[in-house]
């Protein structure tokens, strides 16, 4: 399809701008560009079209079914959209004096203590707008609450090998070194290896928990306490939070601080520029680091402070607003019953999809899974030359989002499918049968298997081509 | 599957070329290219760094996924392979030319294997 930017006629556009009524500024020339800036110039009905044209190329979860491991793309609620385009929430400037902001202050302060409850915590921070983005906030209160205790010796980050990327990636970011410690025959972390890691040069680890594989770790106690006893502090990633919230907590697991994803677990939508938001936790201690300002009750009013030795601020405002109401609304729509009935049905659905694919494509991990599982498709690559990728992009053909492929990395020819609790028992049956054909059509056709998918508006994009030689700007053909 | 038998190996898909007096080449293996599919960015140490045995000292990236880069010796960085920085695709077509460092003043070195159990480790690995 054509870039909008071969849309463009000079003179076309669809703005009409009101004529000036305040005194015109003269910006000074150093601070001017030489050049107009290449902006498309579209009618609005071709600028709609372009859009919609866009949104067929793609697949949402309002689309198909999405199991997309370790993103939890459930349904977004519409009833969230609806509460955060209330004009209260809307028609309003993060400046405004705080007496006519109590309303969202107290959306604010509400998203913070009942997020505290799920996950065990005291304090909240709502500021990062995204998973690593709170990853690295709760990476800075640990690395301020070393500094503030005068002992600089802590400089390494101990993460499992099979933790999200983003782990190490947040660790070094924050100046951290980062040693990783190996997984057993469970895949979960090697007590022994932990505490060989662990001493005087540790300042905390990062862990999820059930892991990347879907195992809830049932050393976890013994795991935050031998990190606890060489003195470093530990981070819960919440990036699986949706398997055990309002169940078990992290708080009560032994983890100091955490993050959580507002979309993933909280029904705001993922992907598509979401935005994200991704708040953080922690326990009482690291309250006076938190960035600022956090939201504080006096006198029966709403107001904002920075706390004693905060690191900062880590965003503009106050995070990603409109998401935290979105969130908040899922919260007490659920409320303290459905909050843990979303994450059983989670586990549920993720048990009933693997055991029917059980015995037909190999599971990198025997027993119950929690929110997903993580099949391996290495005997079925021997065999039949198909890979893991092969069958993700077949699924496509039949309106289903590919799992996530190849992590984690200590699987081989790994796919991981997270099903989520907002899918009924039919589109999970479906799904199986799916698998189950694609598995079929492997073993007949593996040729037509590595061409897939055959009916998706894009085929299979050059991803090396894309990865050595990125394109990411439109540069005009010269005439 | 290529596995010169002049060459030594690590268990974690390294290989190790000798070439004087506690100076070696260190690469990936034929076994681990094959592995990770074509490589789009590599990311080196710099000339100097010091290295350690069993620890990573670079990562390559496909596009499956970024892997650490195990070092088989304690050492030196003495020069790095720049040209694929720019052309990570030398090392799926010749992994046995494509060196990613130059090593000096080797200390230590991790149990190697010769090419017949390189080739065992990596048989039992699929």
């Amino acid at each position: 399809m054509e870039l909008i930017f071969e849309r463009s006629h000079v003179g076309r556009g669809c703005s009409v701008l009101p004529a000036c009524d305040v005194p015109a500024y003269d910006v000074p020339e150093s601070l001017c560009r030489k050049s107009a800036p290449m902006l498309p110039e579209i009618a609005e009905v071709d600028l709609g079209r372009h859009y919609t044209q866009l949104a067929k190329q793609t697949h949402g979860v309002n689309d198909g079914f999405y199991p997309l491991g370790s993103c939890t793309m459930k349904y977004n609620p519409r009833v969230n959209e609806e509460m955060a385009a209330l004009p209260g929430f809307t028609k309003i400037h993060p400046l405004q004096p705080v007496e006519t902001a109590q309303g969202c202050l107290e959306v604010l302060a509400r998203a913070e203590s009942t997020l505290s409850e799920i996950t065990g915590m005291d304090r909240v921070t709502l500021q990062p707008a995204a998973g690593a983005h709170g990853e690295y906030t709760g990476l800075l209160l640990i690395r301020a609450y070393h500094l503030s205790r005068g002992d600089t010796a802590r400089t390494k980050i101990i993460v499992p090998d099979s933790a999200h990327g983003t782990n190490p990636a947040s660790a070094t970011m924050c100046g951290y070194t980062v040693v990783s410690v190996p997984s057993d025959a469970d895949g979960c972390v090697d007590l022994d290896g932990l505490r060989a890691a662990v001493g005087p040069d540790t300042a905390g680890l990062m862990l999820t928990n059930p892991n990347t594989v879907g195992l809830f770790d049932k050393n976890i106690l013994e795991i935050t306490q031998i990190v606890h006893d060489a003195g470093g502090l530990c981070y819960y990633d919440g990036a699986n939070l949706n398997a055990v919230m309002g169940v078990v907590r992290p708080g009560d697991m032994g983890f100091d601080c955490v993050h959580l994803n507002l979309h993933k677990t909280f029904s705001t939508p993922h992907g598509g520029g979401g935005p994200g938001s991704g708040p953080v936790g922690c326990k009482a201690f690291l309250a006076p680091f938190l960035p600022g300002p956090v939201v504080v009750k006096k006198d029966g009013q709403y107001d904002l402070q920075m706390p004693e030795q905060t690191v900062g601020r880590v965003r503009t405002f106050y995070g990603n607003f409109l998401v935290v109401v979105k969130a908040l609304t899922y919260i007490l729509t659920l409320g303290k019953e459905g909050i843990p009935e979303a994450s059983t049905g989670a586990v549920l659905n993720a048990n009933y999809l693997m055991h029917q694919l059980e015995g037909h494509y190999d599971m990198a991990y025997h027993g119950p899974c929690m929110h997903e599982f993580v099949m391996t498709l290495e005997t079925l690559k021997k065999e039949t030359g198909v890979s893991a990728m092969d069958v993700a992009k077949r699924l496509i053909d039949f309106g289903i989002h590919p799992p996530t492929m190849y992590f984690p990395l200590i699987v081989h020819e790994a796919l991981m499918v997270e099903p989520t609790e907002t899918e009924s028992r039919e589109t999970l049956d479906h799904a199986a049968q799916v698998f189950l054909e694609i598995l079929q059509e492997a073993r007949k056709d593996p040729e037509s298997l590595h061409e897939a998918p055959h009916n998706a508006p894009i085929g299979r994009p050059d991803e090396v081509g894309a990865a050595r030689h990125p394109v990411l700007r439109y540069t005009p053909v010269e005439a | 599957m290529n596995t010169p038998e002049n060459l030594q190996y690590a268990k974690s898909h390294e290989w190790l070329k000798m070439t004087g007096e506690g100076t070696a080449e260190i690469g990936l293996t034929d076994f681990a290219q094959d592995a990770l599919g074509n490589l789009v960015f590599v990311n080196l140490p710099e000339v100097g760094d010091s290295i350690v045995c069993g620890e990573s000292f670079a990562d390559v990236e496909s596009v499956k996924a970024v892997s650490d880069v195990f070092s088989p010796v304690t050492a030196t960085v003495a020069e790095i392979n720049e040209e694929l920085l720019d052309q990570p695709e030398k090392i799926n077509e010749a992994p046995y030319d494509a060196w990613l460092i130059r090593v000096e003043g080797i200390t230590e070195t991790e149990e190697l294997l010769d090419a017949k159990g390189y080739e065992a480790v990596c048989a039992e690995e699929g």
